[in-house]
C-alpha cells in the first residue's frame, strides 16, 4: 500500500494506480473546474484529454491519468 | 540507434524486430508502462514480456513533445526534467486517440471516453456494480462491454449509432478474419444479456455535478420516425471511434529523412505496421516485403471496419448552441459554427488554443461543420506537439 495526500487528507491505495484512479477511488468525481466554471472528471484516461488536470508536489496541470502514485505524493484537485 | 516513439503492439513490434536485426533500439512512451491501448496494464501479455525481456531500454513516463528533422533529434519531458535525445533513425509508432463527439452534457463528471473508461479500469478503478451506458460506435463499445462486465459492472446499454443493415455488411467480414474479432470482441459469450442496440445514440447526460442519467435517441434503422429514453447510470462511456495521432509526424515536414511511420490501426494491423517499419529502419527492406501480404490483409479488415461504422449525419446535430465543443476553453457550438477551418476557428476564437491543443475538439468540430481534416489543410504545427513547460523549450528555442 501507498500513503499520499489528497487535499490534505492522507489516505492509502494500492501500489501501481494512477493519480486519476486513487482520485476516482477516494470518491472525488471532479478532478478541476473548467474556464467557465463546470466541474470536470477525466474522459480519455490516456494522456490526450487534459480533463484531469490536477496539482501533484506542488506542480500544477499534472495529468493524473498518466502518473503512477507515490509514497508521500501531495495531491490538490 | 533506432529512436521508437511509441509502446503500443507497433512500437514493441518495431523494436523487437529492429533488435533482432541487430540495431541498437531505444523506445519511448508517455505511458508509465509499455502496452499502448490495447496491453495497457496487462503484465501477462505474451508481447509485452517479450519486450520486457529484450533489455531494450525504454523511457517510460517520458513524451517527445517536439522534434527537429533537420538535427534528427527528439525533446523529450517527463514529470521532472527535459532532454534532448538524437536518432540515426525515427520509427513514429504513436497510435491513436478515440474520437469525441459533442452533446448536451458531455462535460460532466461520469462521461468517459468509451476506451476512456476502459483505460481506467485497466490502470486500477474499480467498476463492480457500477451502472455504466456505452455508447458510439466501432467493436471498440464491444470489448468495452466485455472488459466492464467481467469485472462486474452492471452494462446496462451498448447503444451503437451504426444501423443493423451495415452490422449485417459487417458480418461475414468477422467470418472471414475469425480470430481478429477486434481483440476482446470474440466475446459473445462476454456480453451474453448486455442489451446492444444498433441504430441508437446517447443525446444527452444530465445530472447535477455528475452525470446521473442518459437520453438515448433511436433512428429507427431507416424509420422516419425516431423515440427516445432515458437510463439511470453513473458512468457514461462514448466514443465514436478511432483518430491516429499524426502531430508527431506532421511536426517533422515533408518526408522527413530515416524517419519510418508504423501506420495504426487494429491491433494486427499496428502490429504488423511495427514490424515493417522496425525491419526497414534496421536496413532489412527486404525482409519487410516478405509482410506486405500480411498487411493487405489486415489493411481490409481495417477498411471494412471503417465503412461499416461511417457516422450517421444525425450526430452533427447533437450539440445545443450552448454546448462547448472545446472543453480546454470553454467555446460554444454557436461561435464555432460561422467559421470555414479550425484554423480560422482557432484565430478568432480560443478554440484549440488549450492544453490538449485541438486533440479533442479538431476532430470533433471538422466532422460537425464539414471542415476540411487537419491533414489535408496542409497543417504543420509548430513545435511543441504537446504543452510543454517553459524550460523544456529553451534547448529549442536557443538553437
Ligand atoms: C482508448 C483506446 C482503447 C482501445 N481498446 C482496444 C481494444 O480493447 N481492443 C482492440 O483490439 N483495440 C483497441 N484499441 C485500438 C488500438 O489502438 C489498437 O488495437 C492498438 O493498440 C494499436 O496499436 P498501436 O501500437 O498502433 O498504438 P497504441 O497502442 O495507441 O500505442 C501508441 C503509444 O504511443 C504513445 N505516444 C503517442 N504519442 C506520443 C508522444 N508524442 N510521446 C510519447 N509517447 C507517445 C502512446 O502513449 C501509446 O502508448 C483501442 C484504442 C484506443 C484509443
Ligand atoms: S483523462 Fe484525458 S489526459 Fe488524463
Amino acid at each position: 500500500m501507498i500513503t499520499l495526500r489528497l487535499n490534505g487528507r492522507a489516505l492509502s491505495f494500492p501500489d501501481g494506480i494512477t493519480v486519476a484512479v486513487a482520485l476516482l477511488q477516494s470518491g472525488q468525481l471532479t478532478f478541476r473546474t473548467s474556464v467557465s466554471g463546470e466541474p470536470r472528471s477525466a474522459v480519455c484516461g490516456m494522456g490526450v484529454c487534459f480533463e484531469c488536470r490536477v496539482t501533484i508536489d506542488g506542480k500544477p496541470h499534472s495529468r493524473s491519468c498518466q502518473t503512477l502514485i507515490r509514497e508521500g505524493m501531495e495531491i490538490r484537485a | 540507434m533506432i529512436v521508437v516513439v511509441g509502446a503500443g503492439p507497433a512500437g514493441i513490434a518495431a523494436a523487437l524486430r529492429a533488435q533482432e536485426c541487430g540495431a541498437r533500439v531505444t523506445v519511448i512512451d508517455d505511458n508509465p508502462s509499455p502496452g499502448g491501448q490495447i496491453w495497457r496494464g496487462e503484465s501477462t501479455n505474451t508481447w509485452v514480456e517479450r519486450f520486457r525481456n529484450s533489455g531494450i531500454p525504454i523511457l517510460a513516463g517520458t513524451r517527445v513533445i517536439a522534434a527537429d528533422a533537420a538535427a534528427h533529434t527528439l525533446l523529450l519531458e517527463t514529470d521532472e526534467n527535459s532532454r534532448e535525445i538524437r536518432y540515426e533513425k525515427l520509427i513514429l509508432a504513436t497510435g491513436s486517440r478515440e474520437l469525441f463527439l459533442p452533446f448536451p452534457g458531455w462535460t460532466l463528471p461520469g462521461v468517459f471516453g468509451a476506451g476512456g473508461l476502459q483505460a481506467l479500469a485497466k490502470s486500477g478503478l474499480p467498476v463492480s456494480g457500477k451502472r455504466v451506458v456505452i455508447g458510439g460506435t466501432g467493436p471498440l463499445l464491444l470489448a468495452v462491454g466485455a472488459y466492464l462486465r467481467q469485472h462486474g459492472a452492471e452494462v446496462k446499454l451498448i447503444a451503437e449509432q451504426a444501423n443493423i443493415q451495415s452490422l449485417a455488411g459487417f458480418a461475414p467480414e468477422l467470418l472471414r478474419h475469425p480470430r481478429k474479432v477486434w481483440q476482446g470482441a470474440s466475446l459473445q459469450w462476454a456480453i451474453a444479456g448486455v442489451p446492444y442496440r444498433t441504430g441508437c445514440w446517447v443525446e444527452s447526460a444530465e445530472g447535477r455535478g455528475r452525470v446521473e442519467r442518459v437520453t438515448i435517441r433511436s433512428g429507427r434503422d431507416g424509420f422516419p420516425t425516431s423515440s427516445s429514453w432515458t437510463e439511470d447510470c453513473d458512468y457514461a462511456a462514448i466514443g465514436y471511434g478511432l483518430v491516429p495521432n499524426r502531430e508527431l509526424e506532421w511536426s517533422l515536414g515533408e518526408n522527413p529523412p530515416d524517419v519510418y511511420i508504423a501506420r495504426t490501426g487494429e491491433m494486427e494491423f499496428s502490429f504488423v505496421e511495427g514490424e515493417i517499419a522496425g525491419l526497414t529502419a534496421a536496413g532489412y527492406a527486404e525482409r519487410a516485403v516478405l509482410l506486405h501480404p500480411k498487411r493487405e490483409k489486415a489493411g481490409a479488415f481495417a477498411a471494412a471496419l471503417d465503412t461499416t461504422f461511417t457516422l450517421r449525419e444525425e450526430l452533427k446535430h447533437l450539440p445545443a448552441p450552448e454546448t462547448f465543443v472545446c472543453r480546454c476553453e470553454d467555446v460554444t457550438c454557436e461561435r464555432l459554427r460561422p467559421f470555414d477551418s479550425f484554423r480560422a476557428a482557432k484565430l478568432h476564437t480560443r478554440c484549440g488554443m488549450g492544453p490538449c491543443q485541438g486533440r479533442v475538439c479538431e476532430p470533433a468540430a471538422s466532422f460537425l461543420f464539414g471542415w476540411p481534416a487537419a491533414s489535408d489543410e496542409g497543417r504543420s504545427p509548430r513545435p511543441p506537439v504537446f504543452p510543454a513547460r517553459i524550460e523544456s523549450l529553451l534547448p529549442v528555442t536557443k538553437g
